[in-house]
């Protein structure tokens, strides 16, 4: 029982770093930016939905849509005012525009929410299913079926429709994509859209199983995210789901074993293995530099 | 990539130290800058974290300081003045601060707030022998370079010791724990809690640490659960008790869960961090609940309440009580009248009245026994129906 419950939780923490590793590797594997405020994006939903459930007492039903309306909004707005204009920039400025977006967003929760923790009521009154005698999380279930529904959404949005095409022409070659006729701002934006709103689905499934929102939340989470994307292939979605379950069992064995200390520690060094290994990413593809 | 993300890290350290400097060189103007000590005034240094990370402990502490100066403004017919100065959670800051108030003719110190800097003050302050309250250090250490420093506050190990023998007494048998093990408060609460029931002869099935700041707790509490105790202990802060609770009724345990002073404002502050049904039947212990049907405690609340339009909290009423066991001290020496102000015997003076004497405070009565510790009762606290209520209060061995 306590190794099914021990699986259970490795697979709910491994979805929900999956999911946000998702929102990662959509936009780098776009305009290989690395979105560092993707994570800040999801603290910003999971207020969102403190607002619309604590403060205005309305049903959760809106609080998870509006979060991942939010988180959508909030992602495509980041993009215009402080990503687009450098479209042309070099890399590391667009990298330092994305920190600063990250700080300008944590210390503006702050500023706005306050430092102490803020209680996300709980969206249902369901707790524990009964199966055959073992009482398994509600949340835990939820979070796993919504993210595999999500990362195949986004597999069959990437390559099966027109718009999964011109996604991944920008990706290949910005130019040639503009000279073929592709609005390549629109697909950005677009792209922009998917992953903030992958932020917003996290930050409802955050939410539920950890019922807290602080200004920093974002933070250690978005790095083990990245983390994630990284381990996996960063660019590849499937890798960013096999980087996130690879996480989040990895956390859950090494505390499961006694030793939840070092959890951060092996997720670290699980990560400096795989590049030694495969500097690409368990499914990376080998990029070409282009000079 | 990994240089991409240590990169990052460099960046927020290097900017967080940036705000840091920043913000210490604006409020380095602040502390009072008049002197005036001529002997119709008693003059008093109150020392705590104003701004920065651990502000809040710092400012409830100084509210009820303040409030109860404010209801008792003279000492022995002598004027109370106030020297508070922010050390913003810094032991350098605050050895600094307190040197400026004993320049600036402070006769005694309340303070510090939060362990560390409250050590490195002890430490200076033997030198002075000026005698020093703190209303919250609970670090063992702080009592120990001095015969004059005191606290209001019971210490780590005493609350582990205590609520392993409460466990012993509700006739638990078998106890799980979880802790932050790298916080001195939760690591010192649990260690003490785990000697002491074993002692008892309650089996400590498993004691699973955390690192500070996550979230997930999930996979600790399986392994706790798997083992099937009584009783889960829990002797953290309460925001990652409020999560270490509910994520355990997700998982389906239904038993008792028992922590310390860390859980006081779990409920009934600005937000709930576990819900009703989820903290049913569990304990803590702490010293001052606004629950407590006791009369002192009530009026207190009442005044607190109309002075800051808030609730008042355990570090409130600490805070108050550490200003009247100095008051009441600083009135015995005025009345004997054989000391005079501000000299050595009259800080010396201030020293063993602490010492000696018993104080009427909101958190019980508080005497000394030999040692800067205080001898004061325990409240257990309980919850029911979403209500805290105490459970019993449990009076100190001495």
């Amino acid at each position: 029982m306590t190794l099914i419950t021990q699986i259970l939780n490795g697979l709910q923490l491994g979805s929900v770093y999956a999911l946000v590793a998702l929102g990662y590797t959509m936009v780098y594997g776009i305009i290989l930016l690395l979105n560092f405020a993707h994570g800040d994006i999801i603290m910003v939903g999971a207020y969102v939905s403190w607002i619309i459930m604590a403060q205005l007492g309305l049903s959760p039903v809106l609080a998870v849509f509006m979060s991942i309306l939010a988180c959508t909004l909030l992602g495509v707005l980041i993009d215009k005012v402080a990503y687009a204009p450098l479209r042309n920039a070099p890399r590391l400025s667009i990298l330092i525009t994305a920190i600063g977006v990250s700080y300008f967003l944590e210390n503006g929760a702050q500023l706005v929410f306050g430092a102490d923790a803020k209680v996300v009521p709980a969206y249902t009154d369901i707790n524990t299913i009964e199966v055959g005698g073992l009482s398994l999380s509600f949340t835990a279930i939820l979070t796993i079926i919504v993210t595999a529904i999500s990362t195949i959404v986004l597999t069959i949005l990437v390559q099966k429709t027109k718009l999964g095409k011109a996604m991944r022409a920008v990706s290949e070659d910005m130019g040639a994509a503009r000279l073929m006729g592709i609005n390549v701002n629109n697909t950005i934006s677009f792209t922009f859209a998917v992953g903030s709103a992958l932020a917003g689905i996290g930050a409802v499934l955050y939410s539920m199983a950890y019922s807290q929102a602080t200004p920093t939340m974002g933070m250690m989470l978005g790095t083990k995210a990245f983390v994630a994307a990284v381990l996996g292939g960063i660019g590849s979605i499937p890798g960013a789901v096999i980087g996130g379950l690879l996480v989040g069992f990895a956390e859950v064995f090494v505390s499961a074993i006694g030793l939840s200390t070092w959890k951060d520690a092996v997720v670290f060094l699980l990560l400096i293995i795989v590049l030694i290994v495969k500097p690409t990413g368990i499914l990376g593809r080998t990029m070409n530099e282009k000079v | 990539m990994a240089i991409n993300t240590s990169r990052r890290g460099f960046i927020k350290m290097a900017g967080a130290a940036t705000l840091a400097a920043g913000g210490a060189s604006v409020l380095a103007g602040c502390g009072n800058g008049n002197s005036s000590s001529d002997s119709s005034t008693i003059k008093i240094g109150v020392l705590g974290p104003y701004s920065g990370d651990v502000a809040q402990y710092g400012l409830a502490v100084r509210n009820g300081i303040d409030l109860y100066f404010e209801q008792n403004p003279q000492i022995a017919g002598k004027n109370v003045e106030l020297d508070e100065e922010d050390e913003k959670g810094d032991a350098t800051e605050a050895v600094n601060a307190y040197n400026k108030m004993v320049e600036g003719g402070a006769v005694a110190v309340l303070g510090d707030v939060t362990s560390t800097p409250s050590i490195a003050v002890a430490q200076q302050s033997v030198n002075d022998n000026i005698p020093l309250i703190s209303a919250s250090a609970t670090a063992a250490d702080f009592v120990s370079y001095g015969k004059n420093a005191f606290r209001a506050c019971i210490t780590d190990p005493y609350q582990g010791k205590l609520m392993a023998d409460f466990a012993a007494s509700e006739g638990y048998k078998t106890v799980g724990t979880i802790y932050n093990s790298g916080g001195d408060y939760e690591k010192g609460v649990n260690d003490a809690f785990v000697e002491e029931a074993q002692s008892k002869g309650i089996n400590v099935t498993t004691q699973q640490g955390y690192a500070a700041g996550d979230v997930d707790f999930k996979s600790q509490l399986t392994t706790i659960i798997g083992t099937n105790p009584d009783v889960i202990f829990s002797p953290n802060y309460y925001q990652d008790d409020g999560k270490i609770v509910t994520q355990a009724r997700q998982l389906g345990y239904k038993g008792v869960f028992m922590g310390a002073d860390g859980w006081s404002n779990i409920v009934g502050g600005s937000e709930e961090y576990a819900s009703a049904a989820d903290l049913e039947g569990c304990f803590y212990d702490c010293s001052f609940v606004a629950e407590n049907p006791d009369e002192k405690v009530q009026q207190f609340i009442k005044d607190y309440q109309a002075k800051y339009n808030e609730a008042p909290s355990n570090f409130c009423a600490l805070g108050y009580d550490a200003a009247m066991v100095m008051a009441k001290a600083i009135e015995t020496v005025e009345n004997d009248g054989k000391a005079k102000y501000g000299t050595d015997d009259y800080k010396q003076a201030i020293i063993d009245a602490i010492a000696s004497g018993s104080v009427d405070g909101v958190t019980g009565t508080i005497k000394y026994d030999g040692t800067g510790d205080p001898v004061k009762p325990t409240l257990v606290i309980t919850f029911k129906d979403g209500k805290q209520s105490v459970y019993k209060t449990v009076e100190a061995d001495a």
